[in-house]
């Protein structure tokens, strides 16, 4: 390595290089192919801009995908939160639907208490199986995807529940200090998640329990309520990013909410650094995933790619993403390592006929 | 009962991995109709010379004769395709499958591609009667017991037309009705002309089925004896070795005064302990202070009877006193309530978190005794961990470097200091200086002997009888997953005679009290 290298390795290293890279080089080709595209106007009071939509539009993904890291570094994974989206939404939109006036606060605060109390439960019913029953995570929170769409459309009644209440409209689309509310939801949950984990010794033991479960309950450590509450925290999560999403349009639709989120929000804690493996977790690592997976989706739209090649545009971008940042890979690049010569094999032994017993 | 000419002759074996020589110049012969038993100790190179022989490994330097003939495998398919077959410790079968399904698995008899599954079941039966088993060949695996689970590997193994049967460690798990079911069907395969290689660590199987022993130890062959004429002393001296210790001339140690111990109210005291499968019911009793050493060979349960005192494991009878009054030690925080710390023999899977920091690895235990809701400030973390860096000369002294980039030695200094960090009554440490530096090594013994003289009581279980003998005022003998013998550690104990009670199973008249 040259000089230069050297003196660039300590920020190469950095575990944030690759994915800020990539949303920079994202950014940059969209400004390429679009110089409009980092434009940011002020209109009524707002800032309003493609930077400032996909800041707003990645706002439940980061949601999803704050609980999601929690869970994958304890060596799980949780497949229903856009089941819980969809529930908490269409829990929270009923109520208010059926109130006298839709835009009275307390409505709608009741109604986020609500469905957020029924995410908690079902986040709840998430742990029991995993850490109490022990089935395998990716079993026991499959459950609750494939029921959560039916609970929800239950809930529902099978239809699309429409509102039209002002405060609950806020929590997607709503504004404050310029700019989206969405954003400093997010923004606040981070710093919630962040705390609660850094400032307190549950980060260091939830790594511990996914870095390795045995060594963590000889050292003391109670695994099971650790693991319990990681999805309690991911339903939480979810449920507030189905605010959002079902805020955005002001109505709730059991099938389509939240749907495939579970799969983003995987993508975004692993392009974070978080292994999939468990350990380690990386929360600042998450929202820049979350960033990429959202300016990716609006490349795709502002880029008129057509919709039939746009998941396998899509899916390109996430395996280059994905290659890039993977050490082995790099390394293969950097240098081709010779195998070892295979051993050279003698005259193998005449065998005997095997004769049937 | 042998042959003139032996099936199977390795002559020089050497085996070098990177940085350690696995295997030295060493020459066995297997005859047929033979039970030939392979001992050593752990790390003797037993292993190593199976892989060798079935071509898991390449060999360094050497030759392999089978039947005249030398040969190279390349793979244990290929060895049992020639008559070598192999059975390992841990049963390698799909417990989903049925018995015949793991009889024929990857050689199916097939017919125009498709697989005669009528042609599988059958020859299943046929095998298995052989075997004097006679069981349903398509129930799966996982339905039937340990033992038979070993049979249906043994029947596996035959089936190819085995000449050499390789058993490795195959009783480990089997209680003894189990293993005497094993023994009557080595017996008849050894009647039929097979030569058998047969690895364990326990001396009276041993002496209840082999006909010769040969004896590895540290990589080298140390001698094949016919077993009539190696009596059990023998053996154990042989498969230990009765060399000068290294460190005894790095650090002059007080040796320990048992006077000095308290006999006031024991620490713990447990009588009647035990666990199925795991250790028999033991009584032991350590006082603070006090520093018990656990002697025996690998899989006597050493490590058993730790983990029963530290709730790692659960005792199905006995009972277990701490400080006098009766408790249950359930699970492992109840151990650490109660001022118990274990450091696991199994560094890597069950002591550290490789991901986590020096630091973090350190004050795990102490965490999480407070819950994850009372962090430990960050400058009291940094403040015991810089004191027991010091204390324990960790290397490199970077708190923050993941603990995986540590050395072996370095590694254990960090768990010790995780235990040490919750200022324990009784700390356990298992084979605390298996496979690190002798610096490294002489430092932890030196620990050992501060830290009673502390207070501390300290149950101490090695494999290297020099160590326990220089560090402990007791000595607790097992053998055979059985607690035989109470020692005090005065001047008429030796390592002569902590061998014979290994190798007797009894303790002489004047040292049992």
């Amino acid at each position: 390595m040259s000089d230069a290298g050297n003196r660039f390795r300590p920020l190469l290293g950095h575990r944030l290089f690759w994915p800020v890279a990539v949303l920079v080089a994202m950014l940059a080709a969209n400004t390429i192919y679009r110089p409009g595209f980092l434009a940011i106007e002020v209109n009524n009071g707002h800032l309003y801009g493609t930077p400032i939509d996909i800041l707003r539009l990645s706002a439940p993904l980061i949601l999803v995908g704050l609980g999601m890291t929690l869970v994958i570094s304890t060596g799980g994974i949780d497949l229903s939160v856009g089941s819980l989206c969809a529930i908490s939404g269409a829990i929270a939109c009923l109520y208010i639907s059926r109130a006298p006036d839709q835009n009275n606060l307390v409505t709608v605060l009741t109604a986020l208490a609500m469905a957020l109390g029924v995410a908690l439960v079902l986040g709840a019913w998430n742990g029991v199986l995993v850490s109490v029953i022990g089935i395998q995570p990716i079993i026991a929170t499959l459950i609750l995807m494939v029921a959560g769409r039916g609970l929800a459309q239950l809930i529902a009644e099978g239809q699309i529940i429409t509102i039209n209440s002002g405060p609950y409209r806020a929590i997607g689309l709503g504004h404050l200090l310029t700019l989206p509310l969405a954003i400093f939801i997010a923004l606040a949950a981070a710093l919630l998640v962040a705390a609660f984990t850094r400032r307190t010794a549950l980060g260091m033991i939830v790594e511990s329990v996914g870095g390795n479960r045995e060594a963590s309950r000889l050292a003391g450590i109670r695994s099971g309520r650790i693991v319990f509450l990681v999805y309690v925290v991911s339903a939480a999560c979810a449920a507030i990013a189905g605010f959002m999403m079902t805020a955005n349009v002001s109505s709730a639709d059991g099938n389509n909410t939240g749907l495939w989120v579970e799969l983003d929000a995987i993508l975004a804690v692993v392009i974070g650094g978080t292994s999939l493996a468990g350990g380690r977790f990386y929360l600042s690592g998450t929202i820049v995933g979350a960033l990429i997976i959202q300016t990716l989706t609006t490349t795709v739209y502002a880029m008129n790619i057509s919709p039939q090649t746009a998941l396998l545009f899509k899916a390109v971008v996430v395996i280059a993403v994905c290659l890039i940042q993977a050490p082995a890979f790099r390394a293969k690049f950097r240098r081709r390592r010779r195998g070892t010569p295979p051993p050279t094999p003698s005259a193998p032994q005449p065998q005997k006929e095997q004769v049937t017993a | 009962m042998t042959d003139s000419r032996p099936v199977l002759t390795m002559t020089g074996i050497s085996k070098s991995f990177p940085g350690v020589r696995a295997l030295h110049n060493v020459d066995f012969r297997l005859f047929p109709s033979e039970v030939h038993a392979l001992m050593g100790e752990n790390g003797a190179g037993k292993s190593t010379l199976i892989k060798v022989l079935t071509g898991v490994y390449g060999i360094d330097e050497g030759s392999v004769t089978l039947d005249g003939e030398q040969v190279a495998f390349n793979g244990p398919m290929q060895a049992a395709a020639a008559g070598v077959s192999t059975v390992y410790q841990e049963v390698n079968l799909c417990p989903n499958l049925s018995v015949a399904e793991n009889i024929f698995i990857g050689r199916e008899p097939r017919r125009f591609g498709a697989v005669r599954w009528g042609e599988v079941r059958r020859r299943a039966r046929q095998l298995l009667a052989r075997l004097d088993l006679d069981i349903d060949v398509t129930a799966p695996v996982a339905s039937f017991s340990l033992a038979v689970q070993q049979m249906v590997a043994i029947a596996r193994a035959i089936d190819v037309q085995a000449r050499v049967l390789i058993l490795d460690e195959p009783t480990s798990s089997l209680d003894a009705g189990e293993v005497a079911q094993l023994f009557r069907i080595m017996r008849q395969l050894r009647d039929e002309g097979i030569a058998i290689l047969f690895v364990t660590h326990f001396l009276d199987q041993v002496y209840g089925i082999a006909d010769r022993i040969t004896v590895l130890r540290n990589g080298t062959l140390v001698g094949e004896y016919p077993t009539a004429e190696l009596p059990q002393l023998a053996l154990v001296e042989k498969m230990i070795g009765k060399e000068l210790d290294v460190l005894e001339g790095i650090e002059e140690q007080p040796r320990p005064e048992l006077a000095a111990i308290e006999r006031g109210t024991p620490f713990v005291q447990v009588s009647k302990l035990g666990r199925r499968g795991a250790v028999a019911p033991f009584s032991l009793t350590i006082h603070a202070g006090e520093v018990v050493g656990l002697a025996g060979l690998l899989g006597s349960g050493r490590t058993e009877v730790a983990r029963l005192l530290f709730g790692a494991d659960r005792a199905d009878r006995g009972e277990i006193e701490v400080n006098g009054t009766r408790t249950g030690l359930r699970n492992p925080v109840q151990a650490i309530d109660h001022g118990i710390g274990f450091c696991s023999e199994n560094r890597r899977t069950e002591g550290i978190i490789a991901d986590l920091s020096v630091r973090e690895n350190m004050i795990l235990a102490m965490q999480a005794a407070r819950g994850w809701l009372r962090p430990i400030p960050r400058r009291r973390q940094d403040e015991l961990v810089d004191r027991y860096i010091k204390a324990l000369s960790i290397r490199p002294a970077n708190p923050e470097m993941p603990v995986r980039n540590l050395s072996g030695g370095n590694q254990q200094k960090v768990l010790l200091a995780r235990w040490l960090i919750t200022e324990p009554r009784l700390l356990i440490l298992d084979e605390p200086t298996r496979g690190i530096d002798i610096g490294a090594k002489a430092e932890i013994q030196k620990l050992v002997v501060q830290l009673s003289d502390g207070g501390m009581a300290v149950l101490f279980i090695s494999a290297e009888l020099e160590e326990v003998l220089r560090l402990s005022h007791k000595i607790a003998v097992m053998r055979d997953r059985e607690l035989v013998a109470h020692l005090d550690n005065d001047d008429t104990v030796d390592a002569d005679l902590v061998m014979q009670t290994i190798a007797s199973g009894t303790a002489r008249e004047e040292a049992n009290r």
